[in-house]
């Protein structure tokens, strides 16, 4: 069990490529960590640099008490899961499982025994004897995590460790891989482009662009207070409703609408400055029935999510331009007609001010246009990238 | 729906025949002579191909055997007749030496240096790679030999099973390099990158990962090199002098009946005894190995 601290971490690639640039993060001890970021932001560089499988052409990373920038994979005492689990297929399921041990001159006995222990906790208990070619998705992964557990490591790495089940099963593999992580209580940092994935597994998530680190917190902080439009874009299965804005008094106008100005932003915004408002679809109610105080705009797209449904809006340009779109979810029948006029109030406290890309007035005392987030709830300082 | 349309043209096409049986049956009637003519063609090529193997299972059991196939007065003296001759079978043997060592040699500096360039950046690696195999084809052949004769002289390799089986191991390098560069190219790298976080020496990972997965790639370079010296004649032919150290292909040179004539019994059942052995090994190998991959990587 150990904590993972990167300072200055940097990482340019033969050709001139910064995959990762100047990162300082704090990893908890027994912290469930989650990467995330769109293909190419760097986010499976940092896991293999943590792991040393990359050399840090910069900055330092430390395990525990030990700085391990240039110690070989194998002395960091960290466990990693490949996206392709990487099973050897001429070895059984007992003697990949027992390779680390192998590695570490145990008899074969004790290897055996460690083997049979471990496939036991993850159920994999009749497979021992077949090869990785015989077992299906799921029952690779656990033997895949069984081996990296079999070691005892003080880290675990897992390079998406989701994307290779289909959708049913990877419902199942995400709670298992919770509860197993609680089980072991073991620091564990995973990679994802999946949001939802993210949202669902991590305590805290470092959500990356371009080699940086746009914000770090909780599932609940990131979803509800983006630290800037990249994340706000991002995270939520459906993106945040980014509208162009004009703070008047008290007062921000939306597409020729005045609406309440966001609490937090108001110590930070003087009147007529351009702002964007952004504000999540789950957060906005939609009334069939005129309302003060209320965007409208005709009914475009209805699409079913099951339990609810995404209703586009387009909003009638506030100056004459061309209009605007806005998504809102809406319960269960409550469905308005195609071609309708809705009325869309937004939430108390759910809507949030940005100004150049950046959250106006973060909570926690930190102000984000400088790059410094506030900590998350299970400890660990964590400085961002300069914006 | 596009399946609705489909079903109903089905029947509609193979209803279409019925009434124009006329031509449909002198297209049946060329059809068959052009069956008739692929069969005899195929039957000839098979003849031609046939015949000799027809001839080697045959002959050596002839009391008088001749260049022709025939139905064979059954003997086994040509055998006899075999072991009395003083080289035969210390030949056969000599060309297991000889085959056995270069296919050794050939599969462990081929596999390393396999290794190395599929898994190292060599600035202008395909070119070397690319010129090797050019140039391989010319080290073992006819051309070479003269300086290659040198080369063995000099080195005091001459009549030295060891020289033949460097030479020969020189000339099938760069092809087995290519083959089982292929092999390692297609293997990931995340296997190897699994060893190593788990601590695993870069000894440790080519010997428990790399060559047991490319193991069928390592039997094929091993069965190409064996059957290459096999039937290797100039190069042995040429640097061994004492006919005790001679192989098999270089014997069979010498089984000439006094008259100076083909000995046709001996010939023919030393063909067979020299044929054998690789034949066993063939059997043996795709058994053995055959060309399996059992998938670790989800795909």
């Amino acid at each position: 069990m150990a904590a993972i601290t990167l300072r200055r971490l940097g990482k340019v690639y033969p050709g001139g490529v910064r995959a990762l640039d100047g990162l300082d993060l704090s990893i908890a001890d027994g912290e469930f960590f989650a990467l995330l970021g769109p293909s190419g932001c760097g986010k499976t560089t940092l896991l293999r640099t943590i792991a040393g499988l990359e050399v840090a052409t910069e900055g330092a990373v430390q395990i525990g008490d030990r700085d391990v920038t240039n110690l070989q994979p194998g002395r960091r005492d960290v466990a990693m899961v490949f996206q392709d689990y990487a099973l050897f297929p001429h070895m059984t399921v007992e003697e990949n499982i027992g390779y680390p041990l192998r590695i570490k001159k145990l008899p074969r006995s004790a290897r055996r025994d460690k083997a049979a222990e471990t496939a036991a906790e993850l159920g994999l208990t009749g497979l021992l004897d077949r090869r990785p070619g015989q077992l299906s998705g799921g029952q690779q992964q656990r033997v895949a995590l069984a081996r990296a557990m079999a070691c005892h490591p003080q880290v675990f790495l897992l390079d998406e460790p989701l994307s290779n089940l289909d959708a049913r099963l990877r419902l199942e593999a995400r709670t298992f891989l919770k509860r197993l992580q609680r089980e072991l209580g073991v620091t564990c940092v995973f990679v994802t482009h999946d949001q939802a994935e993210a949202l669902a597994l991590a305590d805290r998530i470092a959500v990356m662009e371009g080699g940086r680190i746009r914000q770090v917190g909780t599932p609940v902080e990131v979803f509800r207070r983006p630290a800037n439009t990249f994340v706000a874009g991002f995270i939520g299965s459906t993106p945040m409703n980014l509208l162009d804005a004009e703070v008047a008094g008290d007062a921000v106008v939306v597409a020729g609408t005045r609406l309440p100005l966001p609490e937090p932003a108001r110590a930070v915004v003087a009147d007529g400055d351009r702002v964007v408002y952004g504000v999540r679809p789950e957060y906005l109610d939609l009334h069939t029935a005129p309302l003060d105080d209320a965007l409208s705009g005709r009914v475009v797209v209805v699409e079913n999510l099951g339990s609810s449904s995404l209703v586009s809006l387009d909003l009638p340009g506030g100056d004459g331009v061309a209009g605007v779109g806005l998504q809102v979810v809406v319960p269960e029948g409550r469905e308005p007609e195609l071609g309708s006029t809705g009325w869309v109030v937004p939430r108390a406290g759910r809507s949030l001010l940005y100004r150049d890309g950046e959250l106006l007035g973060a909570d926690g005392g930190g102000v984000v246009g400088s790059g410094v987030v506030g900590a998350g709830a299970t400890g660990g300082g964590v400085v961002g990238g300069p914006a | 729906m596009t399946a609705g349309p489909r079903t109903t043209a089905g029947p509609a096409t193979s209803a279409d025949p019925v009434p124009t049986a006329g031509p449909g049956a002198a297209l049946g009637w060329r059809g068959a002579v052009v069956q008739i003519g692929r069969y005899t063609f195929v039957s000839v090529v098979l003849g031609f191909f046939a015949l000799p193997l027809l001839w080697l299972a045959t002959a050596p059991f002839d009391r008088t055997p001749t260049i022709t196939t025939s139905l064979p007065e059954f003997t086994l003296d040509n055998f006899r007749a075999l072991l009395d001759n003083p080289y035969a079978l210390r030949s056969l043997w000599n060309s297991i030496l000889l085959s056995g060592g270069t296919a050794v040699l050939v599969v462990t500096f081929a596999a390393l240096a396999a290794y190395a360039l599929s898994r190292v950046r060599v600035p202008g690696r395909d070119a070397l790679l690319y010129g090797l195999l050019l140039l391989s084809s010319i080290v073992t052949g006819t051309a070479t030999m003269v300086p290659l004769y040198e080369l063995a002289f000099r080195l005091n390799l001459i009549d030295s099973r060891l020289g033949v089986i460097l030479i020969l191991s020189g000339g099938l390098l760069p092809a087995a390099i290519f083959i089982l560069k292929d092999f390692m190219d297609s293997t990931p790298t995340s296997y190897e990158e699994s060893a190593r976080v788990f601590g695993a020496s870069p000894v440790q990972i080519v010997w428990q990962i790399v060559l047991p997965m490319v193991r069928p790639g390592l039997a094929t370079v091993a069965v190409w090199a064996v059957a290459n010296v096999w039937g290797n004649f100039l190069v042995p032919f040429l640097l061994l002098r004492n006919p005790e150290k001679a192989p098999a292909a270089v014997i069979m040179y010498t089984l000439y009946t006094e008259g100076g004539q083909a000995n046709l019994a001996l010939l023919s059942t030393f063909s067979l005894l020299y044929s054998l052995p690789v034949v066993l090994m063939f059997v043996f190998v795709s058994s053995r190995y055959g060309f399996r991959f059992h998938g670790g990587i989800k795909r």
